[in-house]
């Protein structure tokens, strides 16, 4: 596994499947009396949050305390940000402190990527403009294996706003590595220029492809980045590409409805089929925090992210974390 | 109780090596012969426990090329025939009694243990596993592990005797994280310790209750358990460690 998780094409098919596994493990935590592990006592995590979020922050907030790490919550509003800071300064603000991760959610597509290469903890991309989000996408991988047993040769469709949909970017590209077949449905003028060169199908006829579906995901009309007409009413893009009763009738009985939330019900969704016993929408919230832990755990648990063997390859010294080995090995001695 | 595998115990590492094996830390002094008083060297901050990749099927082990028996699988089963009497004696017929062993290879000795109170009692031992990965206090000094898998038996742990199983006692760090763990999964009436074989070199004031063998080591040596659930047969075998071989400059230095 790399040393950050920027982008879901980072992840080999072994590491993601290390990072599925690792996090069934740590599921079954939920059910205990001490929902606390003693792993990642005295590292710490920065959450950097430049755009909303509720439960990407909580859930990673919640991951990183269950795994008893420090955790420190910055957003934009309310902080030197609002004075004119740069990302780079308020990078090298949070290095000064010491973070060994920093999770980032930014507008701007790459923003993680840039901070990678001025930080020296791990930096997971929680979100980045319309680019990508792959803990989402691991958790709603974990989220299909464990209710439908498996990814191998699933088929997943996703519906709707792939344009601006960085969920529907790390899905294809992780479900792509675990083996799923992935069908994207949308109004031609919500798919990205390229979209011919992503690893999935294409169609623009949401019903003819329901019936062979076993995983149908919903993405969310992201209204406040739509600066054009993309289509010409809600009510219409509702009626061709929303999900209603009669259309979730068209899915095989065992498949299952998705959404990464926030949902706008009544437009992508109906109402009866988010709280149906088909959607899993409440269970993605719940397993996001295993994912993360899972995540979390694997880049910070040791000396170097798992299966990293050969350590540091840009040689680049990560002077807090190895001040802390040498106060482990000080208070074992 | 385990310290450092000689090669490949990590999975990522991906060799065969000897994933149960337990070695010496590498910092072997002429005092290590008196196991309490030994100062462990830098690398006796990593304990370890049986290397546990979790991953079933790639922790399979070969036996030690030099290595020699010290117990075959005729010896495996009388001690745990006479360690399942034991804790029927020590526990009053053991109907409280949870086994947990600890991943890899404590869990096939903690269900076998269970088959063998089963049959005597006439009454069936709870058995389970945990895993102790997230407890460990050497968990920098190497490439984050794969998680072992815990489950607790249906009863519960809560005012039950619990006994830890595992398969080598070594420097008592396992067993640490183990209470650790325990704890943080419920309020045992008590807790106690099997293992098949105990090594000696305590760094920790922890005993076991049930010893399958003692067996006097040098911390350069290797004890290598094999099960037939994990190996495909059942031994221990005692080799010498590689001389500054991968554990020792991987973890030991």
């Amino acid at each position: 596994m790399k040393r950050h998780l920027i982008s879901a094409a980072d992840l080999s098919r072994d590491d993601a499947l290390l990072i599925l596994d690792t996090a069934d493990e740590l599921a079954q935590m939920a059910d205990r009396p001490i929902r606390k592990l003693p792993t990642l006592r005295g590292r710490t995590v920065v959450n950097l949050f430049y755009e909303d979020s509720t439960r990407t922050r909580i859930s990673f907030e919640a991951a990183a305390k269950r795994l008893s790490a420090d955790v420190i919550n910055f957003s934009a509003k309310g902080s030197s940000v609002a004075k004119g800071e740069s990302l780079k300064d308020t990078a090298l603000t949070l290095e000064a402190m010491g973070a060994d991760a920093v999770v980032i959610r930014h507008p701007a597509s790459g923003a993680p990527h840039r901070l990678a290469g001025w930080v020296r903890g791990s930096v997971v991309n929680a979100g980045d403009g319309t680019h990508e989000h792959p803990t989402q996408a691991l958790l709603d991988a974990f989220t299909m294996r464990r209710r439908l047993g498996r990814l191998e040769g699933l088929r997943v469709t996703i519906v709707g706003d792939v344009l601006h949909s960085r969920v529907a970017r790390s899905n294809v590209l992780l479900l792509q590595t675990l083996g799923a077949d992935v069908t994207l449905v949308a109004p031609p003028t919500l798919l990205p220029v390229a979209v011919s060169s992503w690893p999935c199908e294409v169609s623009y006829d949401l019903s003819a492809v329901l019936p062979k579906t076993d995983v149908v995901m919903m993405l969310r009309v992201q209204a406040e980045r739509m600066n054009a007409a993309y289509f010409p009413t809600v009510r219409e893009y509702s009626r061709r590409y929303g999900l209603d009763g009669a259309r979730m009738a068209l899915l095989p009985e065992h498949a299952i409805v998705m959404h990464p939330g926030p949902m706008n019900r009544g437009v992508e969704i109906a109402a009866e089929v988010a709280d149906s016993p088909r959607s899993t929408i409440v269970e993605q919230v719940a397993n996001g925090v295993s994912v993360r832990m899972a995540v979390l755990y694997l880049l910070l648990g040791g000396s170097d992210p798992a299966g990293d063997p050969g350590g540091d390859p840009a040689g680049i010294e990560r002077p807090v974390s190895d001040l802390a080995a040498a106060v482990t090995a000080e208070v074992t001695r | 109780m385990h310290a450092l595998h000689p090669a490949g115990a990590e999975p990522a590492a991906g060799s065969a090596g000897s994933a149960s094996a337990k070695t010496s830390p590498g910092a072997s002094s002429p005092g290590a012969s008196s196991p309490g008083a030994s100062s462990p060297g830098p690398s006796a901050a990593s304990p370890g426990t049986g290397g546990s990749p979790a991953g079933a099927g790639q922790q399979r082990s070969e036996p030690l090329a030099d290595g020699k028996t010290v117990l075959g699988p005729d010896e495996i089963s009388r001690a745990l025939t006479r360690v399942a009497h034991e804790i029927l004696e020590r526990t009053n017929g053991g109907s409280d009694v949870v086994l947990l062993g600890i991943p890899t290879r404590g869990v096939p000795l903690a269900r076998r243990l269970a088959a063998r109170l089963t049959q005597v009692e006439g009454r069936p031992a709870p058995a389970g596993s945990l895993d102790i990965t997230m407890y460990r206090d050497d968990l920098r000094l190497r490439p984050a592990r794969t998680l072992g898998h815990t489950a607790v038996p249906a009863s519960g742990i809560d005012g039950r005797t619990v006994i830890l199983v595992d398969d080598v006692l070594y420097s008592g760090r396992t067993i640490r994280a183990a209470l650790d763990a325990l704890g943080d999964l419920g309020r045992p009436r008590a807790v106690q310790l099997a293992v098949l074989v105990d090594r000696g070199h305590r760094e920790l004031p922890i005993r076991a209750d049930y010893v399958g063998k003692n067996l006097p080591t040098s911390q350069r040596e290797v004890v290598q358990v094999l099960l037939t659930e994990t190996d495909g047969e059942d031994a221990v075998v005692l080799g010498l460690s590689p001389a500054g071989g991968p554990a020792v400059t991987e973890a030991g230095r």
